[in-house]
């Protein structure tokens, strides 16, 4: 089918089987802890270990800080077991600039909008909530946008 | 935290560590490569690994009482409102910038992606701005 080659020309497998693994991920979570693995609120349960500013010591951050860290270590551990089995290292050649405010502007949005791509994509669609399946059309919308307006300005990789 | 609890987390986390890097998510490359639809893979990422979570969601609670190692199962709770859609609208437009979320900025750690400190830096400030902008 030339139309499907054209739409993933680097094949399937490899998203489909990724993304499994991110499923049975989450899944295990829920069987094992009974809690919603999504990631963009350690950045601010993170926040209470060492500010006192109320928000961040609200009782949902301080009672899920620890398991939060823990998850987070288990991402960078599985990453890194990835790498040493079936794959290999990968460093990205976008440019720190771009890195740097893209995770300025995205840790404030998720934050504001309490949950990211795992929170509101997974989770949430997968919890059947009307918030995050509109979180999901609107954050892949502006994400298109911004995308293809950097690559018309500045041709950035 | 109990040492099963502990261990079930960090399981949990290296699996879908596993699959961000399985599925080339941990490179920003591949997903602004999706956002300029020259490859839409990551649709089949975020489709299989969603539905999975679905009928995990939907089955488990009907089937056991409690999960294995807590008492209760607990609930994604996203509200219907200004600053979930505001917020989801400002998350896209810096992932747009970088190609990058939460979960691969992490996980870009573990193969040696070491520029996903720049992220990561970027996403702790953000979150602290964010959360210093909330009164209570």
């Amino acid at each position: 089918m030339p139309e499907f080659d054209l739409l993933f020309p680097l094949g399937i497998t490899h998203y489909l089987i990724g993304g499994l693994f991110i499923g049975f991920a989450v899944s295990f979570l829920f069987a094992t802890t009974g809690l919603v693995g999504g990631m963009s609120t350690f950045f601010t349960s993170t926040w209470s270990f060492v500010s006192n500013w109320k928000y961040f010591n609200r009782e949902a951050f301080v009672s899920s800080r620890n398991w939060r860290i823990v998850y987070a270590s288990g991402l960078v551990l599985g990453a890194l077991i990835w790498m040493l089995t079936v794959g290999e290292v990968f460093v990205t050649t976008i440019s720190w600039w771009q890195l740097t405010l893209g995770g300025f502007i995205a840790g404030f949005g998720a934050r504001l909008s309490n949950g990211c791509t795992s929170g509101h994509g997974i989770c949430g669609m997968a919890s059947f909530q009307l918030p995050s399946f509109l979180a999901v059309l609107i954050f892949l919308t502006t994400a298109i946008i911004t995308a293809q307006l950097m690559q018309k300005l500045g041709g950035l990789s | 935290m109990s040492v099963p609890f502990f261990v079930s987390v960090l399981i949990s986390g290296a699996l879908f560590g596993f699959g961000l890097s399985y599925a080339t998510m941990i490179q920003p490359e591949v997903v602004l490569s999706f956002l300029r639809f020259d490859d839409f893979g990551l649709l089949w990422v975020l489709g299989s690994a969603s539905l999975t979570t679905m009928v995990t969601y939907q089955l488990l609670p009907r089937l056991i009482r409690k999960p294995l190692f807590d008492k209760s199962f607990r609930e994604h709770a996203a509200s219907l409102d200004r600053n979930t859609l505001v917020g989801a609208a400002i998350f896209g437009i810096g992932w747009g910038i970088s190609g990058v979320c939460p979960g691969p900025a992490l996980a870009g750690l573990g193969v040696g992606n070491w520029p996903m400190l720049f992220t990561l830096a970027g996403i702790f400030a953000g979150a602290y701005v964010q959360g210093r902008m909330m009164k209570s």
